[in-house]
């Protein structure tokens, strides 16, 4: 069996969905007979095939890209010094968990409004997909540190495993299955919030800019067209990140 | 080096496990500590290790040895390879290649080379695992928590012969339950 037979065979269910839904989407817009109100999907494809050969496209991409992945690996790299630096000092746990708290229930739109007065809107998708990484990463890094065996740090001390042995072996194998969940739905936020700040701060050559014109002018096949690269650079970045992950985990246990 | 333990007491509760119990380990010694289950056997290697605090006593010697240990429960990393649990403490002296490691892993019949996760091994390969992790170790003090529990009697002999050959002028603790286990060894027998 080659590769391709392989591939297609192991993901036949996904597949299927995947068809099932775009023929309910095409026969619904038929029906409707509005590309205002639904526009079919073969037209979303073709738009997108007019969109992705331009370089406009890709300069907004580009633009977008850059801001909300810089947003998020902020929010990862402080994710994992806050929490590490929580998991061992309690009152630094207190005094961050607090507005922790008050960034969770707060509504995205409500900080993208306070934040547009005090930074540009060219630079505010960097720190709404930030804002909203961060508690994510936070929680999920402090989760599996809290479920290392204290029989392993035991183990650790007992063998006289030096602090980058400890890491390597103990914490980080610990912490891995919770960093992974935290990446995924990270990104998610990120690239959701990230947008949704650009549609509302509207940065010049953003992605959002883009989709906020195409919703202005109706041009419906637009918006599901950006929608649906949005959708696609998010996943994509999603399996390199989650790829990467695998690749150093292998690495790291010896595999 | 000899590691001195004097009135020894632990209690968890009401449940006193250990009460006064003195002993002085020599250099160069091999002992079976034996008992019913509940006598306080683990929790002594565990306060002889430092990772239980005793009510009372002390324990003089301990301040520079360095210890190595099987405990009950394996403690291996679940997720790292046979090889890498045991290089991530031969690391630490750079004692053994990792030539060294795989032809060890040989004798107790383990591929050292298998990239499977220990998570994947049987409970007997993880205890050997465990063994040749605590035996390659650099130590002056060997503690085993019933080290040969689950293992049959073919890689049992080949692990006794190891631990034998790696213990050799080193004061070595163990419990066990088997009373043909301390003739493995040449080892005192002590009854709590």
């Amino acid at each position: 069996m080659n590769s391709t037979t392989k591939f297609f065979r192991k993901r036949k269910g996904t597949i299927f969905a995947i068809v099932f839904w775009l023929l309910i989407w095409q026969i619904v817009s038929i029906c409707l007979k509005s590309d205002i109100l639904l526009v079919s999907p073969i037209k979303v494809v073709k738009c997108l095939g007019e969109l992705i050969v331009t370089f406009d496209f890709w300069r907004a991409v580009g633009f977008s890209f850059i801001r909300i992945i810089a947003g998020f690996l902020l929010a990862l790299i402080l994710g994992i010094i806050f929490a590490t630096i929580s998991y061992d000092i309690k009152p630094i746990r207190e005094f961050i968990e607090l507005p922790l708290s008050v960034i969770k229930v707060t509504p995205v739109a409500s900080f993208i409004i306070l934040v547009l007065i005090w930074i540009p809107s060219k630079n505010l998708s960097v720190f709404i997909s930030f804002l909203m990484a961060f508690p994510v990463f936070y929680t999920n890094i402090f989760k599996g540190l809290s479920t290392v065996d204290d029989k392993m740090k035991a183990m650790a001390d007992v063998f006289r495993l030096p602090i980058s042995g400890q890491i390597r072996y103990i914490y980080i194998p610990g912490v891995i299955p919770f960093f992974k969940a935290a990446c995924s739905l990270a990104l998610s936020f990120s690239w959701k919030a990230g947008i949704a700040a650009e549609i509302i701060g509207l940065p010049r050559g953003s992605m959002g800019e883009r989709l906020y014109e195409a919703k202005i002018y109706l041009n419906t096949d637009r918006m599901f067209a950006w929608t649906v690269t949005i959708i696609a650079i998010s996943v994509v970045f999603e399996k390199i990140v989650g790829f990467a992950i695998n690749k150093a985990m292998d690495r790291l246990e010896g595999r | 080096m000899a590691i001195s333990v004097k009135n020894l007491s632990k209690s968890y509760g009401e449940n006193k496990v250990l009460n006064d119990f003195s002993k002085v380990f020599e250099d160069n010694s091999f002992t079976c500590i034996m008992g019913k289950s509940g006598v306080g056997k683990t929790t002594l290697l565990n306060v002889i290790l430092g990772v239980t605090k005793q009510d009372a006593g002390e324990i003089c010697g301990r301040e520079n040895a360095r210890f190595s240990a099987v405990f009950q429960e394996n403690r291996l990393c679940e997720n790292l390879t046979a090889l890498l649990n045991v290089k991530m403490v031969t690391d630490i002296s750079g004692r053994y290649s990792r030539s060294d490691i795989i032809n060890m892993f040989k004798r107790i019949g383990i591929d050292g080379e298998d990239k499977k996760p220990v998570s994947d091994f049987s409970g007997g390969m993880k205890r050997r695992v465990a063994i040749l992790r605590a035996l390659m170790a650099d130590f002056d003090i060997l503690v085993m928590d019933e080290p040969l529990k689950g293992l049959d009697e073919e890689t049992k002999g080949s692990v006794v012969e190891l631990i034998r050959e790696l213990t050799e002028g080193k004061i070595v603790i163990m419990t066990t339950h088997d009373p043909a286990e301390p003739k493995l060894f040449d080892a005192e027998i002590i009854q709590i």
